[in-house]
């Protein structure tokens, strides 16, 4: 009783901050400029299926990089001396810490044609090399800016991990990488989804990023959704986009859950 | 005779700068039932884990069948672990976690098979296979556990405490299964305990550890009849560790009294320590006993009273199937098979309680007199045996 008498105020806060603007999301995809029931925002939303696409590809290309980056370095920090082990955990942390904003717009400032990287390659006569306004630099920031998220879940994991496991497996008969795949790598894979997913959720939605980093053909959902809400004045067809960003990212999720056997997942 | 697996040879450890084996040489022969047994800190798991591969002793050498293995790691050892809280793989069944070292070694499935039910068998867990571990109690816990390691067919299985987390009940049920299945299966076991009394029961032979060295080796009734020091005496079993002089061979003097003894090869009146077991004193009417001392506390044990009685200020604990009610006055008689005579050590008047002990016992009218004299020490050993 106590306790959830202690959860009120968050729950307070959910309804009006979450459930209430979902259900205005909802309206407006569901509605036109008349306030009239209408399918037509879905149907119009569905037809930018390509940029759909692109935006889950360019997220899944970021989460699968995010992995084979954060893996090794959440593994390192877990097996490092306690003392050793926080300040490594801090440098990870360290960015967040500064502005999204900035930290993407420092970006552009190495990467362009005249940034710091392609006029240091000018001093040896070499480029300057297309480094920004593509794909890669797209997803090279999502990496960027959504690495500590994949690295935290983690380490979380990785740093419970019962040493004896460890030797258990050693004294069956593994060596060092038959005890990464039969044990290690298991009893990790409840970090994995929740690296993933955190990794997933933010990547499939970001506009900033390919605003600043990509070229007009690296558009992704979350920036026409962002178009529509200001330029373009047409909430309900930007609601309807939402209310489809949202049923991928469930779908993605579900099918994650599915493939790594429902109990290992807790989180979502 | 049974031959040697594995020897130890001048094997020292140190962590930090702290040395926690110091100089172990030991050989474990095969098919034996071995206990490591010594307080924590003794450096016991230290030696398991040398033997498994787990730790590189800092010098000394470890051989398996004559081979040298300090350089082998513990995945090519032909030795199983049952590790302390058993360590099995949360993410696989009871099946996947016995077969899981034959899998490691491309065992046929059919033969996997065959091998894990057979020892599902042994340990009795048909029926659990498809259970996660945390769905088992810590006694079945404990079974897959040693299931898992015995599956492989190892030459030695070494196990860490592996009761240490069961109930008293439990424990002494998987105390007899274990060593019917060491005896069934005919494989080496060296058993790391702290528990004197599980040591005692289950192994052919107990090595007695504290502070990093070897005190003791030997079978159970070794350890416990002859222990070799006071540390010995003291943690196998409860004992009154007394100073004496030993006077000449079979001749030890306890109290300005001469007492018969079975003990001898020591200097005349070298300064000994004298053990006497709570369970071999005999307590009788004062007026009879050799010695005589009232009765200060008395507990109840179930199968006897363990009774304190003091001694002008020495304290003996005596256990006794008679109540004897605290104040009373008592004697006790003492036969030469109850003593026990070692040299002094290291470990002298550390424990047993002799700090007070006085040597003035007014109610010893002839301190010539040899005690337990009338029996021949020829006839007494003949009784012990």
């Amino acid at each position: 009783m106590k306790s959830k008498a202690l959860a009120s105020p968050y729950i307070l806060w959910m309804v009006i901050f979450t459930i209430v603007p979902l259900a205005v999301v909802a309206y407006y995809a569901f509605t036109n400029s008349a306030g009239e029931f209408t399918l037509e925002n879905l149907a119009n939303a569905a037809t930018y299926w390509p940029t759909f696409l692109r935006s889950v590809g360019y997220a899944i290309a970021a989460c699968v990089i995010c992995l084979i980056m954060g893996y090794p370095v959440a593994y390192v920090i877990a097996q490092t001396g306690a003392s050793a082990q926080r300040i490594l955990y801090l440098l990870v942390m360290l960015p967040m810490c500064m502005s999204f904003l900035l930290r993407t717009l420092a970006w552009v400032a190495l990467l362009r044609d005249t940034g710091l990287i392609n006029t240091f390659l000018g001093f040896f006569g070499v480029g300057p090399l297309p480094l920004i306004r593509n794909a890669g630099s797209v997803i090279m920031g999502m990496v960027y800016n959504y690495l500590p998220y994949m690295i935290m879940p983690l380490y979380t994991v990785i740093v419970k991990l019962d040493p004896r496991l460890i030797e258990a497996a050693q004294d069956l008969g593994c060596d060092s990488v038959q005890t990464f795949r039969r044990v290690i790598l298991p009893l990790s894979l409840p970090g994995i989804v929740s690296g993933i997913t955190m990794v997933f959720v933010p990547a499939v939605s970001t506009f900033y990023i390919s605003q600043k980093l990509g070229s007009t053909s690296d558009v992704l959902i979350g920036d026409i959704v962002e178009r529509q809400f200001k330029s373009a004045q047409n909430p309900y067809l930007g609601a309807a986009m939402s209310l489809l960003l949202m049923v991928i990212v469930f779908i993605s999720i579900g099918l994650m859950n599915k493939f790594t056997g429902d109990e290992e997942v807790t989180t979502i | 005779m049974s031959k040697e697996l594995i020897r130890l040879v001048n094997c020292r450890m140190d962590f930090d700068g702290e040395t926690v084996l110091d100089s172990i040489n030991i050989y474990f022969n095969d098919s034996e039932f071995l206990t490591l047994l010594g307080p924590s800190g003794c450096g016991k798991t230290t030696t398991l884990r040398i033997i498994g591969g787990f730790l590189q002793p800092t010098s000394g050498d470890v051989f398996f069948d004559g081979v040298r293995i300090n350089d082998v790691p513990p995945h090519k050892r032909r030795v199983n672990t049952v590790f302390q809280k058993y360590a099995l793989f949360p993410h696989l069944n009871v099946y996947e976690n016995i077969a899981f070292g034959l899998r490691i070694a491309k065992v046929p499935n059919k033969e996997i098979d065959e091998r894990v039910t057979e020892m599902l068998e042994i340990v009795s867990l048909r029926g659990f296979e498809k259970r996660k571990p945390d769905q088992l109690s810590g006694g079945q816990q404990q079974r897959v556990a040693i299931a898992r390691a015995l599956v492989n067919r190892p030459k030695v299985l070494l196990l860490d405490e592996p009761l240490g987390a069961l109930d008293l009940r439990l424990r002494k049920d998987m105390q007899n299964e274990l060593k019917r299945i060491q005896q069934q299966l005919g494989i080496t076991f060296i058993y790391v305990t702290h528990d004197q009394e599980e040591a005692l029961a289950m192994s052919d032979t107990v090595v007695v550890m504290d502070k990093g060295r070897i005190q003791q080796i030997g079978t159970p009734e070794d350890i416990y009849n002859e222990p070799k020091n006071a540390f010995v005496a003291d943690f196998i079993g409860e004992s009154n560790i007394l100073d004496g002089i030993m006077r000449a061979d079979y001749v030890v003097e306890i109290f300005g009294r001469k007492f018969r003894c079975l003990d001898r090869g020591f200097e005349p009146n070298e300064p000994v320590d004298v053990v006497i077991r709570p369970e071999d004193v005999d307590i009788v009417p004062a007026d009879s006993g050799h010695l005589c001392g009232t009765v200060t506390s008395v507990t109840f044990k179930g199968v006897h009273y363990d009774t304190i009685v003091d001694f002008k200020g020495f304290k003996w604990l005596i256990q006794t199937t008679d109540l004897h009610r605290p104040g009373e006055y008592i004697g006790i008689k003492l036969t030469p098979n109850d003593i026990h005579v070692m040299k002094k050590s290291a470990y002298s008047g550390m424990f047993g309680d002799y700090s007070s002990y006085s040597a003035e016992y007014d109610e010893i009218n002839d301190p010539d007199a040899v005690i337990g004299g009338e029996e021949t020490v020829e006839e007494a050993l003949n009784n012990e045996e």
